[in-house]
């Protein structure tokens, strides 16, 4: 019995919120990833993609809302999703075609397309403000749980309860078929097919009639699909703040470069690896510990690390990489 | 074997060579590489450019299929004008490039690598890719594997396969032998005749010079940008001054 | 297509102009009071300082940007990490806080030092990953059980007043120097990771350190007290009171027709800025007599080609790190100034888009290579970001006039701050794309 209360102490502070914020990292690697692997910088306004894709999202749903539509126990943020890509891919857009496309012809060095980043990463961190506010917003509407703490004790009998949130369970879902969808379409269709090219040998996918200027605007496109979606998941999931989004940035680089950047699976393994990394390091593990040893009186929470450290253990990990694989774990693009 | 089939009917002035490339002079910067170099190839010819290192041997490849600005010179392919066009474009004209290096999508598998290569194309590729298949039958086996991971011969191999799925009627080959082992580069040499006996002219360039000139229908030897000596293979190796200059005694 | 417009851009008389422009701004500033201006010498001046600090800031990231090239995005953390030094080395001793736990706290960080440092010979000779991982486990329990009590002791110590370990009482002066050297050893340590590998790397793991810096001065309360603030960091120059009480200096301020409180604030500030002066101007000559050194021959030469350098037999990678540790070096420096200047350690505002992204832009306007640039820089659009604060307003106001009071209207003026970010940004872009070489391109 004590091993099972401690499973779902477990499951409950430890596994379930890792694997939701697990999918969430990875979603927004993969969108770091891909854009690396056909434009080859780390675009550091990522996390501000995200954060405007999301707060466009929060806006349609509030008219959604204000129009009494809603998606019962799931959130109407949902319905308003599409909006919110759309909107997010058409900004990208531009941005490529004002921004990014002077320096590819002019084939300027990684670093400047970079800095290029920071410059439009202002621009959107001002633009999210503008529309949005600094303020948190929560907008997640219908069902919160899936399954409640009562219920869960109600039914094993177990001392301990454990909660699944909604916002966990539609992140993960939802994640699974994004991955799922990317991955059909980057290895069965022939423009998928076409990005990997491109992302593999530049002057040969040239060489073979591929568009080049056609690549990047589908890798733009698929990159603010994934940034909107990732956003709003975070958002649904912690509360929307734009400010969030900037710091989640270095967990999702970690993810990027730990799975190898330019590789969509290694982003995917590399997100969890930070989020389960993160947790469990950031977790007292003394109530587990207490299920499982029942004499041993630990002196503290047995937590390796504050939660205000958070983000220092991506960092950690970003170090150790670099340290030991600069090409991440799954062979990312040489260093 | 199987016959790779060609995109267009023959063309049906028989007196002008298939491609014709004369008096190119161009380089990258302002000091010019090529000084009026001059290639042809006739239909199902194999024709190797040789010469020593920094003959412009590759440039002159490059300069026929359109990745070199050209100053002065024609380039005729089947009796059209193409000077004026991209590589790409080229491409959709019928020839076919394999770069020396970096020739490969090294992640994607080899059945992906050969549907790339056909990307232009609009109709079935299944046909081309089973002849690509009887052609190399090694690489055959290992369709679902990443082309990166095969041996520099069968990358080879996928490279030119890659370069057929056009259907090209021109097959240029930059140094296809580079680096790989006698034994290979015999067996690459066997594919290239055959693949010429199916209409298909060749053009390469080769540092293995003697082996090469064994194949060839017509050589080029480039010295400093120009036609040093122009012949068929076999003349070619028999000229005791080609021998003692260019092939080592 | 360039370089017809860098050729028009080489004129000697270019610089002068911006300074001349630059100095005009500030005496409107200082004179003219309207809607643009305040009218106000110790606004004037206050702007100046600041900007004077940032263009400290801007040197250091000048240096390795524009000698070698390097994309530092954890300006905020090094700053942050130089004005820690003028809070451990010029404040008073706090009463009993070493007693309750001085000793063993620097144990339990010496510990965690020579975990790391065994850890790195036992990987470099023996190469087993178990043994590291095993080390590095034991190093970071060992290291918690000694830091937990003591670091707990060092804030229980009077918490309402201190709190911290506080400091060993020596002239603040000597501080910048320290912060000069933490913010240089963090460096280190970053950069000999980073550093060698994609251009990229730089500045992700920049990022990462600037953000951890700056959470642990935010929550290691017995190091600075954390989101409390530590006050009352002592000054290298009289104090307002000092000399408000002085007979002479109210006879001084009243031969220039100034009121006392107005004069007693201009006068700190001038010696504030004699001060900043001194520094800046020596590290520009510091830098520009490098430069013309060997050494500097070497780094231009690598930045220039880093290739051919490198087949030279130049160790580029040691190079980068010289410079990137000369550069953060530099830029704390800057942050102990900026400390002592306010008198105050708050590690809430230590905002990476102010003091990361901000700097940025002041590098990339000014020049990026050039150092009168990047002072130029720093100071102009230091102002200007003050000044858009008021000015910001006033334009969404009148842009918005014709508009009927309602929501839209209300939003529109209440998000005049956010416009700040997009100007930026915004400048930053153009620069780049049109003027690539700044205002004051290097020769």
């Amino acid at each position: 019995m004590d091993i099972l209360n401690a499973l779902v102490v477990f499951l409950n502070f430890v596994f379930i919120p890792a694997a939701a914020y697990g999918a969430q990292l990875a979603l927004g690697a993969l969108g770091v990833t891909l854009i690396y692997g056909i434009l080859r910088f780390s675009n550091f306004a990522h996390g501000d993609t995200m954060a405007f894709g999301a707060a466009i999202t929060i806006i349609v749903t509030w008219g959604l809302q204000s129009l009494g539509i809603s998606l019962g126990v799931l959130p109407t943020a949902l319905l308003a999703l599409p909006f919110g890509i759309a909107a997010t891919a058409l900004l990208v857009l531009g941005t490529d075609r004002v921004v990014y496309r002077f320096y590819r012809v002019q084939k300027a060095a990684p670093i400047i397309f970079v800095m290029a980043s920071v410059g439009v990463m202002f621009v959107m961190n001002g633009l999210t403000r503008l529309i949005i506010g600094v303020d948190e917003q929560r907008f997640d509407d219908g069902a919160r749980f899936v399954i409640t703490v009562r219920d869960f004790r109600e039914m094993t009998g177990l001392q301990e309860g454990l909660a699944f949130r909604t916002t966990q369970a539609l992140t993960l879902v939802i994640a699974v078929l994004v991955v799922w969808a990317l991955f059909w379409f980057l290895n069965r269709t022939k423009s998928g097919k076409a990005m990997r090219a491109y992302s593999d040998n530049e002057d040969l996918a040239l060489l073979s009639g591929i568009d080049p200027e056609k690549v990047v605007r589908m890798t733009w496109i698929i990159a603010a699909g994934l940034a909107t979606i990732a956003g709003v998941l975070y958002g649904l999931d912690k509360s929307f703040r734009p400010f969030n989004y900037f710091q989640i940035l270095l967990p999702i680089f970690a993810a990027a470069i730990v799975g190898g950047l330019g590789n969509p699976l290694g982003a995917i393994a590399g997100g969890f690896i930070v989020a389960f990394s993160e947790v469990a390091i950031t977790y007292p593990w003394v109530k587990v510990a207490g299920y499982l040893f029942p004499n041993w009186e630990p002196g503290g929470l047995l937590q390796l690390l504050g939660t205000e450290y958070k983000f220092a253990v991506s960092f950690v990990i970003l170090i150790v990489v670099l340290l030991f694989r600069p090409t991440g774990l799954f062979r990312g693009k040489s260093v | 074997m199987s016959q790779v089939q060609t995109q267009a009917a023959p063309a049906t002035q028989a007196k002008e060579p298939y491609l014709s490339a004369t008096a190119m002079r161009g380089g990258y910067g302002k000091a010019d590489i090529l000084h009026g170099c001059t290639l042809q190839v006739d239909m199902g010819q194999i024709a190797v450019i040789v010469g020593p290192n920094g003959a412009g041997k590759s440039t002159a490849m490059k300069a026929v299929f359109g990745m070199l600005p050209l100053r002065e010179g024609s380039v005729k392919l089947d009796g059209e004008d193409i000077i004026k066009l991209s590589p790409q474009e080229r491409v959709y004209k019928g020839m076919g490039f394999v770069p020396q290096v970096h020739n490969i999508f090294p992640t994607m598998t080899v059945e992906e690598n050969l549907e790339m290569g056909a990307f232009i194309r609009k109709d079935d590729i299944k046909d081309t890719i089973e002849q690509v298949y009887h052609l190399f039958p090694a690489v055959a086996e290992k369709r679902k594997q990443a082309a990166g991971e095969l041996s520099g011969g069968q990358r080879q191999q996928v490279a030119v396969g890659r370069a057929l799925m056009t259907r090209p009627r021109l097959l240029m080959l930059d140094e296809p032998t580079a680096g790989v082992s006698p034994i290979v580069m015999d067996e690459l040499f066997d594919r290239i005749i055959e693949i010429a006996r199916t209409g298909i002219s060749i053009l390469m360039v080769e540092q293995n010079a003697r082996q090469a000139l064994e194949i060839a229908d017509i050589g080029y030897v480039l010295v400093q940008g120009t036609n040093r000596y122009t012949d068929t293979g076999e003349a070619l190796m028999a000229d005791p001054e080609v021998r003692r200059t260019f092939l080592g005694g | 297509m360039s370089t017809n417009r860098q050729a028009s851009a080489a004129n000697p008389w270019r610089a002068p102009i911006f300074f001349a422009i630059l100095a005009v701004l500030f005496i409107l500033e200082g004179t003219v009071r309207n809607g643009m201006f305040s009218g106000s010498w110790n606004t004037a001046l206050a702007i100046l300082n600041v900007g004077l600090i940032s263009a400290i800031v801007a040197l250091g990231v000048n240096m390795q940007w524009g000698y070698a090239g390097l994309f530092n995005v954890g300006v905020v953390g090094f700053l942050a990490l130089g004005g820690l030094a003028p809070v451990l080395v010029s404040l008073p001793p706090v009463e009993g806080a070493w007693q309750a736990g001085g000793p063993r706290l620097l144990l339990s960080l010496a510990v965690g030092l020579g975990t790391l440092a065994l850890a790195k010979v036992v990987w470099t000779r023996f190469r087993k990953g178990w043994a590291v991982a095993l080390i590095l486990l034991a190093g970071l329990l060992l290291y918690r059980w000694l830091f937990g009590p003591a670091s707990t002791a060092i804030e229980a110590n009077n918490p309402s007043r201190y709190g911290n370990i506080g400091g060993l009482g020596m002239p603040v002066l000597l501080s910048w120097l320290v912060g000069g050297a933490f913010a240089a050893a963090a460096a280190w340590a970053v950069g000999k990771v980073a550093l060698g590998l994609r251009s990229d790397y730089l500045a992700i793991a920049t990022l990462g350190i600037g953000e951890i810096i700056v959470s642990v001065l935010r929550n290691e309360e017995w190091l600075a007290r954390g989101v409390n603030n530590i006050t009352g960091v002592p000054r290298p120059v009289p104090y307002e009171i000092q000399l408000q009480q002085n007979p002479e200096f109210i006879d001084f301020a009243a031969r220039w027709g100034f009121s006392v409180a107005e004069a007693s604030g201009i006068w700190v500030k001038i010696c504030y800025l004699s001060l900043f002066l001194v520094v800046l101007l020596s590290i520009i000559l510091l830098a520009e007599l490098a430069l013309k050194s060997p050494w500097g021959r070497m780094m231009r030469a690598i930045r220039d080609n880093e290739t051919a350098a490198e087949a030279m037999g130049k160790d580029v990678t040691a190079r980068h790190l010289q410079i990137f540790v000369l550069g953060s070096a530099v830029i704390g420096i800057a942050g102990a100034m900026m400390v002592t200047l306010d008198g105050l350690m708050a590690p809430t505002q230590y905002n990476p888009l102010r003091y990361t992204f901000l700097i940025w832009v002041m590098v990339i306007v000014g020049g990026s290579g050039n150092n009168w640039g990047a002072v130029l820089g720093a100071v102009l659009i230091w102002f200007l970001w003050i000044k858009a604060e008021v000015w910001g307003p006033n334009l969404i106001g009148f842009l918005v006039s014709p508009l009927p009071a309602g929501d839209v209207k209300t939003h529109l003026l209440g998000s005049a701050a956010h416009m700040r970010f997009i100007a930026m940004g915004a400048v930053l872009l153009l620069v780049l794309r049109f003027a690539p070489r700044g205002l004051v391109p290097e020769k």
